[in-house]
């Protein structure tokens, strides 16, 4: 296994390490430290390493440049609000916090250049430096000119840059053309790769090949629904306390199927936390039944006015404006139901979702909806921003437009039966749709 | 004044602070209403009365969210322990950062108080380290960035005497470099920890390894999750989670719908960073409740809200905002009016300090006793020679008016015990004739006599149906509340109803022999199901309808009925309106419209209102115009309001110009024959757009392209 790491100029012990945490990930490793070279010798300018989540991208770096203890700045893309802090944070991690400091108040690409070359005649690099971004997809919201320098940012000094994505390269080129980095792709672990690795942080108190076997039924269970190692690690972590009571390898698979089940529907979904979920598992189990996930807490307690207006949104969002006079007129005779009910319209206004409807239409309901009479308050119209800001409606002008807002009804019909049946209201018989 | 400097220039002179002394409260209490040297009284009491108010609904808040923030309070505890361990779960668990998500309930106003008892309690006993954020200050990431960072650095407080050179280099610091990362919050924490643990200089370190540092949590409390940006989030999420390993940071969500709202908020691969906790407050209505009746159902407080005002107050809770603060900001709004509007209000305050203040009422004042309408009610009553007295001898009025604002006192210790007995015995009626909730029938009891409502005789009707149990328990706890009262009446009523009770228990040691007694009278229904003859059938059920009216009533019944005619005597002697009572009007604050103005403004109404009759507001007695018109020397504003209102959807400026030209040519006493009459001068031309375009800041109309040189209304209607 070892032999396939192997490269002059690093300590054998090192690199043995590094073998060791990097299973299943020996090939692309090997690749990578043969394009490294040796410390010292030049790297390709910059690599990109793209493959699904949980690839062991960010794994497979980290533990490479750690152990190798090589110059490098592991910078992640999302915390990069600005090029600004990127540039901080590289010259930061290599030349220390007084190259950072020189960086004027926002910087361009060009100080950043400067700043570097000035710093790189005081300390040249010895060993080729890394830099690593992670979440790299993100760099193409930043500046323009930032990508394309990123990649050619050896032609300052032996430094390479590694791109980390989940994107693959032709998604990312920019139309200018630029610098074609390495391209290395990390495939998905198979369920054998995830196996062996799984197996590998084996609880003290068990046996390997019993622990081998619990992450062999937990493989089996799960596999068809996820394949990201985190994922599995977090379920394997929460459902470990019930394999605590067996010993034999053959009654377990009897005992923890059923809670593995269970797990799928709570833990995988994060309807219950990790807390919630080892409490769950020391209760009895009638008990546990009783604690429901996140999403079964639907129910939202709205003041009367505001459930009126909830559902006069609701109305003018799914309902064509053409059609209120006839559910809100009372003497709408002469429409007839023919010529009003046309008939290429065939496509449900709930499968297309909401429209937006301006202010006037919803106040003109509002008000036809509701069974008493309503002065027109300031709190009338505060209770729609306060729905606004609930995103029970959303604002589909632009805030600052105080004209005409428009809005959109941003519930679904359950919740809105549910409204409208808290005060008597029966939606249904308003809706187009279910006319 | 001159300078120093030798240099000719401008020069800024601040103005001495000391010099304007700015008004406080009491000099506006007391300016406006003027006169009333009373008023300095009434502000004393007022005040006094509102500081009591207000301790108490805190402390009821804080008691109502006791077990909401402990358990907060766990969870952060916790969270700073488990940091540490190294064990093999440990080591297995995905950092997930600890959130707790915080369900408060669409009464957004009142969360402010509970994050800010929450965010004491947490630096009172877990960690310095607390940073709330509002959605609002924190449009992208940068400026969420920046103000966690700024919050959590800049709110520190060090035992060391440099702090503020320290925290102002911070400071400085992060303004500096301009982006605030965590890597900074990092390094910032960890000399915080460092040094307050090395504070201790008795330990050394021997042990290096069991003497670490305690790491307490860093809280990042998001007020309004849904307001936030979600992408903005998602983001900061991320990146907290890249430094979990570093900083135990630990988020709280303040969640104002329901808790799924997470999960439309944020994908999987952001939520699997949490480790999310759900914690649930009380329902805001029944804080209401508990505000209620510790506020308003109480004889403790002498400020009373009448029907009305306790009407506006409550819909506005239950229509509009669903906010307990806004209810007491009402409250607070109706005492300041009270105090402020009725000079009568001194006699509003505990019973000695009332008998006190009659003592120094002016003739004044007492003349205004007298036109009190329930006084004048109470003095109708009297005989000839009383009246004269009352209205001539104002030493005579004081001792009357003694013994009846004694009776007034009187008369709340007793209403409130026998409205809660009332309460408990109605509360749990099918269909709820008298309420659920106890200010439902406080407000039946306010507006009339309750006993005469068909609501009650049905309620009485319902509690006969009741079975013996259930009867008696409540009436036990009827009696748990009389017990409590320190009134002579009530300790009575007390007495009389532990008695009842007392027979209901030898009732049931008399239980045996009444059942042989209940198998005759069954045993008809029996007879019943054997006979198949309808016309037996109906013979039978006659003869069984006459013999139960006939029939002697059984021994619980009797009972049962003596013990609700002691409760009828109850609400009777007790629950009648306060409007009967005479001095009322000096306890009870009672003009709703004034509350509802203020706190449920109409401002298109007020606007069209000021446009149409801008006598109300200007106070002048030459805009005066019968039947609502609106006169010539109204402000220009108001004649082109009233000239477009007779206008259609499309208005042409040209005409629309003339018409007011017109008009205001009238109101400058102009002779109508002359031949300028009504002529288009400059003036009159420019004040016309300037009224025209302030009716389009108004948003009454707005120019259109449909037609040249018109403008299109947006209000319908006409004159
Ligand atoms: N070959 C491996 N051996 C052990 N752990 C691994 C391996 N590959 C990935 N992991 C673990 O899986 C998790 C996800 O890996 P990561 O490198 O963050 O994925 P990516 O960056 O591709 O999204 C990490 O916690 C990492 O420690
Ligand atoms: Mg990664």
């Amino acid at each position: 296994m070892t032999s396939l790491l192997e490269q002059p100029g690093y300590d054998e012990e090192k690199l043995q390490m590094v073998a060791e945490q990097l299973l299943c990930r020996e090939d692309q490793a090997g690749l990578l430290l043969s394009l490294m070279g040796q410390p010292q010798q030049y790297c390709y300018p910059s690599i990109f390493i793209y493959g699904h989540q949980a690839s062991g991208k960010s794994h497979v770096m980290h533990v490479m440049l750690k152990e190798l203890e090589l110059p490098h700045a592991i910078i992640s893309c999302v915390e990069c609000v600005s090029s600004s802090l990127l540039f901080e944070l590289v010259l930061f991690s290599f030349f220390g916090s007084e190259a950072s400091s020189l960086l004027p108040r926002s910087p361009s690409l060009s100080d950043f250049v400067r700043i570097y070359r000035q710093q790189c005649l005081q300390a040249p690099a010895t060993q080729t430096r890394y830099i690593v971004m992670e979440k790299a997809e993100l760099l193409r919201d930043a500046d323009a000119n930032l990508l394309p320098a990123l990649l050619r940012l050896q032609e300052l000094d032996n430094v390479s840059v590694i791109l980390l994505s989940e994107i693959s390269w032709d998604k990312f080129r920019p139309n200018t053309g630029c610098f074609e980095p390495l391209l290395l792709h990390f495939p998905d672990y198979s369920k054998g790769d995830l196996h062996q690795i799984l197996s590998q942080d084996s609880h003290p108190k068990y046996s390997d090949d019993f622990y081998s076997s619990y992450i062999n039924i937990l493989l089996g269970v799960f596999y068809t629904v996820c394949r990201d190692l985190r994922e599995l690690r977090h379920l394997v972590r929460h459902t470990h306390t019930h394999t605590v009571k067996e010993t034999d390898t053959h009654k377990l698979w009897r005992n923890i199927e059923p809670h593995l089940k269970k797990a799928m529907q709570t833990v995988y979904l994060r309807e219950v936390s990790s807390v919630q979920w080892e409490q769950m598992q020391q209760m009895e189990e009638k008990e546990a039944g009783a604690l429901r996930g996140l999403s079964a807490h639907t129910h939202v307690e709205l003041p009367y006015y505001s459930k009126f207006l909830l559902v006069a949104a609701y109305l003018a969002s799914y309902n064509p404006a053409r059609t209120d006079r006839r559910f809100f007129l009372k003497h709408h005779g002469k429409i007839k139901k023919t010529n009003f009910l046309k008939k290429n319209e065939k496509t449900s206004n709930h499968l297309l979702g909401p429209k937006p409807f301006p202010l006037d239409r919803l106040l003109a309901i509002f008000y036809s909806v509701v069974d008493s009479r309503v002065a027109p308050t300031a709190s009338i119209f505060s209770q729609i921003s306060s729905l606004v800001t609930l995103q029970l409606l959303t604002q589909v002008s632009h805030d600052d437009q105080l004209d005409a807002p428009k809005y959109k009804c941003a519930v679904s019909l359950d919740f809105i039966c549910a409204i409208s049946r808290t005060v008597n209201f029966e939606i249904v018989k308003y809706l187009y749709d279910f006319l | 004044m001159s300078t120093t400097s030798v240099s000719k220039g401008c020069f800024v002179f601040k103005p001495n602070a000391k010099k304007k002394r700015s008004l406080t409260a009491e000099d506006y209490f007391t300016g406006c209403s003027g006169r009333a040297e009373n008023s300095k009284v009434r502000f004393g009491i007022c005040q006094n009365l509102w500081d009591r108010i207000k301790s108490e609904t805190e402390a009821l808040q804080d008691e109502l969210n006791r077990n909401v923030l402990d358990s907060l309070l766990d969870l952060a505890r916790k969270c700073s322990s488990t940091h540490r361990s190294s064990d093999w779960a440990s080591k297995m668990r995905a950092s997930e950062i600890p959130t707790a998500a915080l369900v408060l309930g669409v009464n957004v106003p009142d969360h402010d108080m509970t994050f800010q008892s929450l965010s004491e309690l947490l630096q009172q006993s877990v960690t310095p380290h607390v940073a709330s954020v509002q959605a609002n200050e924190c449009a992208t990431l940068k400026h969420l960035m920046k103000k966690v960072l700024e919050k959590l650095t800049g709110a520190v407080v060090d035992e060391e005497d440099d702090d503020e050179e320290e925290t102002e280099q911070m400071s400085a610091q992060l303004h500096r470099s301009a982006h605030c990362s965590f890597s900074t919050l990092c390094d910032w924490y960890n000399t915080k920890t460092r040094k307050s643990s090395s504070g201790t200089p008795g330990k050394k370190r021997s042990s290096p390894s069991k003497d670490e540092p305690p790491r307490p949590p860093v809280v990042i409390i998001f007020k309004d999750l849904e307001a936030f940006n979600p992408k903005v989030l998602q983001n900061f999420i991320l990146i907290c989670s890249l430094y979990i390993e570093r900083l135990p940071l630990m988020f709280i969500f303040g969640i104002a719908t329901s808790p799924s709202t997470v999960q439309h908020m944020l994908p999987h691969s952001v939520s699997s960073l949490l480790c999310i906790e759900l914690f649930q407050s009380l329902s805001c209505t029944q804080h209401l409740a508990t505000v209620i009746d510790k506020l308003i159902l109480t004889p403790q407080f002498p400020f009373k809200l009448n029907a009305k005002v306790m009407q506006v107050l409550i819909s506005i809770f239950l229509y509009h905002d669903f906010s307990v603060r806004n209810f007491i900001k009402g409250v607070q709004l109706a005492l300041l009016e009270h105090f402020h509007s009725r000079p009568l209000s001194v006699l509003c305050c505990e019973k000695k300090e009332a008998v006190q203040n009659l003592l120094q009422l002016s003739h004044q004042d007492l003349e205004r006793v007298r036109q009190l309408p329930s006084f004048k009610r109470y003095v109708e009553e009297l005989d000839r020679q009383e009246q004269v007295s009352l209205s001539s001898d104002d030493g005579h009025l004081k001792d009357v008016c003694l013994k009846l604002i004694k009776k007034l006192h009187k008369y709340h210790k007793n209403y409130y015990p026998v409205l809660r007995c009332l309460h408990t015995l109605t509360c749990s009626l099918p269909r709820y004739p008298l309420g659920k909730q106890i200010r439902e029938l406080h407000l039946i009891c306010l507006e009339s006599n309750v006993w005469e409502s068909e609501d009650y005789q049905s309620a009485l009707k319902l509690l006969k149906m009741l079975a013996k149990d259930e009867l008696i328990s409540l009436l036990q706890k009827c009696a748990e509340i009389l017990q409590a009262v320190k009134s002579k009446k009530m300790k009575r009523a007390f007495v009389q109803l532990e008695e009842l009770l007392d027979k209901f228990k030898q009732l049931d040691t008399a239980a045996e022999t009444v059942s042989s007694v209940e198998e005759i009278v069954t045993s008809p229904v029996r007879n019943l199901q054997k006979k198949t003859d309808l016309f037996q059938l109906q013979k039978t059920l006659l003869e069984m309808n006459e013999s139960r009216r006939s029939k002697r009533l059984s021994p619980f019944e009797v009972l049962r009925n003596e013990a609700l005619e002691f409760i009828e005597g109850l609400v009777k002697n007790h629950l009648f309106p306060p409007e009967s009572q005479t001095l009322y009007e000096v306890c009870y604050y009672s003009s709703s419209a004034t509350v509802r103005r203020h706190l449920n403004a109409t401002p298109r109404t007020s606007v069209q209102a000021a446009l149409s009759s801008p006598y109300y507001y200007i106070q002048n007695d030459k805009l005066k115009a019968e039947d609502g018109s609106v006169s010539n020397a109204a402000p220009d504003i108001c004649i082109a309001y009233k000239l477009h209102l007779e206008c259609g959807r499309l208005i042409n400026l040209y005409d629309w110009l003339e018409a007011y030209s017109t008009v205001v040519s009238a109101a400058e006493g102009k002779d109508p024959d002359s031949e300028d009459f009504g002529k288009v001068d400059e003036v009159k031309h420019a004040r016309f757009i300037r009224a025209v375009s302030e009716l389009e800041f108004l948003g009454f109309i707005k120019s259109t392209k449909q037609k040249t040189d018109h403008v299109a209304r947006l209000t319908w209607g006409g004159c």
